[in-house]
């Protein structure tokens, strides 16, 4: 039982970005969907968080169709990190994080619980010790971490994340990538979008590729980053090579026709 | 919570204060004791208190709502076209000379407010769309506002025509306990449907897409919100005309008191518009004018200093 989409098709504004595709998300594992701008990754990860309906198809958790269950149940199921970083009023770091329990506790309040898993997102993201200043006056990278953790507050069995790794230095992309990570390995089902390929490469467990709405390849990184599926994505050439532990290091050269 | 029970305490000292302030000066011994004195405390002064509370709480939690949900702090619930929808059902109910019973005006402005919704509504659709609906209030509020203006330019009477401008201008004077039964069930409805949108406004701080993946129904939160601003705003214009500003400036009072969360600043923004609103109030009365300056004017000519200090120190942390 898993996360799964089953013959999705949309179009918008008269633009196919969906065009039957299927597939499916195992818990405990980390997938990433590659695939250049407009190939619609995004799109994608906007019907399995239930935020568009497709035309077609179905989005299905554990065999339920995704739009039949209740929101507030969806969101204590499914948590999403929009590529977009809003952070509208000035509220502090600790009640942003909060919010990523929205779905859990009632109109009256938070539980002891509510207030464990916001002090351990803090603390798995790093954000901890900037607890309580102003959110919207941390640097952009600052700002990006207390954003994921908000979604990982809410304990969510999936977590689906849209270029997270935009915005964020070296040192803070290993930290966010090592608490994707650590909540695959606390058993939920982790979905990025991501761009840079040795990235991919070195968390995805699978990884699907996508070109013009329809997914062209998927698997593991030694079935689908080869120099001829990232070719055809992304229309590059490119060099994999390996780091001295053996992982690979992947880097477009040029462009290709 | 200790925050609110000092803006209550206040409140209540204010409406306390606000039973002594006039022309004439009641002694306490006289407030409960029947006569033609107490009648002016218990029947005119009591009652106006409340109205003002009534009217001030309405406001301040519908432009703390309103700035919520629009995501932008210079939302005023006049925004939404549903005061000045509200306006114009009073108009009517003036211009064809309605006004008799007590009970007309409020009632067509009622009925304005609820119009004005319905139109929202349609207009608006069941989109959730924030554009969308902003727009269909601005068009509702222009559409209101010039037919206000053409049944003030046909009024029959230079003196219908002075009359439908003045109640525009907001007042208190002469309120009773009607008005009291008239506005605080309906305030009070309206305020229900905002507390119960309040969680949903913290959680569309982090934009559309990220409220909806936390379990937000768009559509649902509007109806609450085209509910809850309806309500409180139509009440307090059928009672006391139109009085701008409290919706735009108290909820800039209170957000750094409370950590600038919109769910908290619904409460001390209610209880902060009713207070100033019963002190505006106070301060028309004790003016010595000839005749008592209308308290929408009052409000704005008190608000907009203070307002533009605001600014003055915001453009400091700007900058």
């Amino acid at each position: 039982m898993a996360l799964r989409f089953d013959h999705l098709a949309l179009t918008l504004r008269g633009r196919p970005v969906l065009c039957d595709v299927s597939g499916g998300f195992p818990r405990a594992s980390v997938t990433v969907i590659l695939g250049a701008n407009g190939a619609g990754k995004s799109t994608l990860l906007s019907c399995l968080a239930a935020l568009r309906t497709p035309d077609s198809g179905m989005v299905t958790l554990d065999g339920r169709p995704l739009l039949a269950i209740p929101a507030m149940e969806r969101a204590r199921q499914i948590g999403l990190l929009p590529q977009q970083a809003d952070i509208h009023w000035d509220i502090n770091v600790r009640a942003l994080v909060a919010l990523g329990r929205l779905s859990h506790h009632g109109r009256w309040g938070r539980s002891a619980a509510d207030e464990a898993a916001i002090a351990e997102a803090m603390e798995q993201t790093d954000c901890a010790r900037f607890a309580d200043r102003k959110a919207q006056r941390l640097s952009g990278g600052e700002q990006a971490r207390v954003l994921l953790a908000r979604v990982l507050a809410g304990k969510p069995d999936w977590v689906l994340a849209d270029e997270p790794l935009a915005n964020l230095d070296p040192a803070h992309q290993l930290d966010a990538m090592a608490c994707f990570r650590a909540a695959a390995t606390a058993g939920a089902g982790v979905v990025l979008v991501l761009h840079d390929l040795t990235q991919a490469a070195r968390i995805a467990d699978h990884l699907i590729v996508m070109k013009e709405g329809g997914i062209i390849a998927s698997g593991t990184a030694a079935d689908v980053l080869t120099p001829a599926v990232l070719e055809v994505a992304y229309g590059v050439r490119v060099h994999i090579g390996q780091d001295e532990t053996g992982a690979p290091v992947i880097t477009p050269i040029a462009r290709v026709g | 919570m200790r925050l609110n029970f000092g803006l209550l305490a206040a409140l209540l000292v204010a409406m306390l204060g606000s039973l002594m302030a006039g022309r004439t000066w009641v002694p306490f011994d006289h407030w409960l004791s029947g006569d033609l004195q107490s009648l002016i405390v218990m029947e005119l002064r009591l009652p106006r208190a409340f109205v003002g509370a009534i009217v001030g709480a309405s406001l301040g939690m519908a432009g703390a709502a309103m700035q919520g949900y629009l995501r932008n702090p210079l939302a005023d619930p006049g925004l939404f076209g549903v005061s000045s929808s509200a306006a114009l059902g009073a108009v009517v109910s003036l211009y064809f000379g309605f006004a008799v019973s007590a009970w007309l005006l409020p009632i067509f402005a009622l009925a304005g407010a609820g119009l004005g919704m319905a139109a929202l509504a349609i207009l608006a659709g069941r989109s959730g769309s924030l554009i969308l609906f902003t727009l269909a209030g601005v068009t509702l509020s222009s559409l209101t506002g010039a037919l206000t203006s053409l049944l003030i330019s046909l009024a029959p009477t230079p003196f219908a025509s002075s009359e439908i401008v003045t109640w525009l201008m907001g007042a208190l004077m002469d309120r009773s306990w009607d008005d009291v039964r008239i506005a605080l069930p309906v305030s009070a409805v309206g305020m229900g449907a905002l507390l119960w949108a309040a969680r949903y406004l913290d959680a569309l701080t982090l934009g559309d897409a990220a409220a909806r993946s936390m379990g937000v129904n768009m559509a649902r939160l509007q109806w609450l919100i085209v509910i809850g601003v309806g309500l409180t705003v139509g009440s307090s214009v059928a009672v006391a005309g139109i009085i701008g500003f409290v919706g735009l400036v108290v909820p800039h009072l209170v957000r750094p008191l409370v950590g600038h969360e919109p769910s908290a600043l619904l409460i001390p923004s209610a209880l902060t518009g009713a207070l100033l609103v019963v002190l505006a109030d106070c301060l028309v009365r004790i003016l010595p004018s000839t005749s008592e300056v209308r308290l929408g004017i009052a409000m704005a000519c008190l608000g907009t200093p203070f307002f533009m200090m605001l600014l003055f120190n915001m453009r400091r942390e700007v900058a």
